[in-house]
């Protein structure tokens, strides 16, 4: 009988199986540090759009977990994060998926202040074209920064589009795809905030978990 | 079989045999990347750092390997160390793994590094292969750097845009611009003008590479034409 085959399927197996304990083992030594940089970086960016100063709470315990909403264009349930100063709403920041960007989805984090205007939002993560439509990440250009202050009061119904489409907000020339789903996503998510405000600042137990 | 020279694999890598201008391999994340040089340079190291490894590790089990199975095996095994590579940067690098962390995924397919194993590792021993893997992912990173170089300046009119993702804010003012007031050339960012741009970058090697030659033919001729006076 020829073991030739029988062989060479067990160094194929062999390589794989060292190949996969490597993998599990690195997996389990930097599992650790990988969940803290993720918290830091998340730390990081709502610390950019809601100032460490302005609450006293601690933030990324004090959540709630929204069911998939369309005007938040989710279909899973995402986290929102509450900040209190003394105990008294300070804002929420949101979590929203704008479905329609250039490269697919483009998750947000929009920081809304209890009296509904904007304090800031930022891209976590997108697929837009790099060097073009990537503009709407901080670390690429301020643009995002047009929504600082934003509200539905400051703008109605068709100032909520880029500029070119009769709206108030800036894009730049040669990709408005990008900037245009942003808009839209934005929007949706104030107005979401706007119809479930009391059920997004009530409180469960300081620090409770889910 | 012989062992290469040391300068003669550095030659090859770096220029001779460049991955991207005569082996034309790894075309995917080139078009894809090299819109800027930060970028370019950013999957260029992490490529060099993945081939170094590879050619290593390959060349150290060569000999385990019957000949059927090298590619399924080269592959695992690429495929493991880029895993390795990206787990343990986006733990202890984060900075690091912020700006390349896109990019890491993509060497897998990367054919280079596959190209190496297969032609070079497979058949030396350790520090060669170490030496080839490093030389020839260096060399797809010149290429990648100056291929961004040419689509930045002429896409966006700067160089260097995006330096302060690697290295902080502070590095923000390394921006050079090249054009001020520059309303972007898109067709350099888009994929057609990295098409454009390498085969420029190719007609430049053969031009240089060609006038090297007729140099040094003129030069034999010179001393042929010398001696047979003198004779």
């Amino acid at each position: 009988m020829n073991l030739q085959p029988l062989r060479t399927t067990a160094i194929l197996l062999a390589f794989a199986i060292v190949g996969t304990a490597l993998l599990a083992l690195t997996y389990q030594v930097t599992r650790g540090a990988i969940a803290r940089q993720e918290k830091k970086a998340k730390l990081a960016l709502i610390g950019q759009i809601l100032p460490a100063a302005s609450y006293d709470n601690d933030i990324l315990h004090d959540t709630l977990i929204l069911p998939p909403a369309r005007l938040l264009g989710t279909d899973a349930p995402t986290t929102t994060y509450r900040a209190r100063l003394r105990g008294r709403p300070v804002a929420v920041v949101l979590e929203a998926i704008a479905p329609n960007g250039y490269g697919g989805k483009i998750d947000l984090l929009v920081a809304v202040k209890a009296d509904g205007v904007i304090n800031g939002v930022r891209v976590v993560s997108d697929h837009e074209t790099p060097g073009l439509g990537d503009y709407i990440e901080i670390a690429k250009s301020d643009w995002i920064k047009v929504f600082d202050g934003a509200s539905l009061a400051k703008y109605h119904g068709e100032d909520w589009q880029v500029k070119k489409d009769g709206g108030q907000f800036d894009y730049m020339t040669g990709a408005t795809i990008s900037p245009r789903a942003v808009v839209k996503a934005v929007h949706n998510a104030l107005r979401y905030f706007t119809q479930n405000r009391a059920k997004l600042f009530a409180r469960q137990a300081l620090g409770e978990k889910r | 079989m012989s062992q290469p020279q040391y300068a003669e694999i550095i030659k090859n890598g770096l220029w001779t045999n460049n991955a991207g201008l005569v082996m034309l391999l790894g075309l995917c994340p080139l078009l894809a990347v090299s819109t800027t040089v930060v970028n370019a340079l950013g999957l260029g190291l992490a490529t060099a750092i993945v081939m170094t490894f590879s050619n290593g590790a390959v060349s150290l089990v060569r000999n385990l390997v019957p000949h059927e199975i090298r590619i399924p095996v080269f592959i695992l095994i690429i495929a493991v160390l880029v895993t390795i590579i990206q787990l343990v940067m986006n733990a202890f690098m984060q900075p690091l793994y912020v700006v390349l962390g896109i990019f890491v995924p993509l060497i897998v397919v990367n054919c280079n590094v596959l190209g190496r194993a297969e032609s070079f590792a497979s058949k030396n021993t350790l520090w060669p292969s170490v030496v080839d893997g490093l030389m020839v992912g260096l060399g797809l990173t010149l290429t990648l750097a100056a291929l961004g170089a040419v689509r930045e300046i002429f896409g966006k009119g700067t160089l260097l845009s995006g330096i302060n993702l690697a290295f902080g804010e502070s590095a923000k003012h390394w921006v050079i611009t090249i054009f001020p007031h520059y309303h972007g050339f898109l067709l350099a960012i888009l994929p057609p003008g990295a098409f454009l741009g390498l085969g420029f970058l190719i007609a430049a090697k053969n031009y240089i590479d060609h006038r090297f030659s007729a140099a040094r033919r003129r030069r034999a001729d010179s001393a042929l034409a010398a001696s047979a006076t003198a004779g």
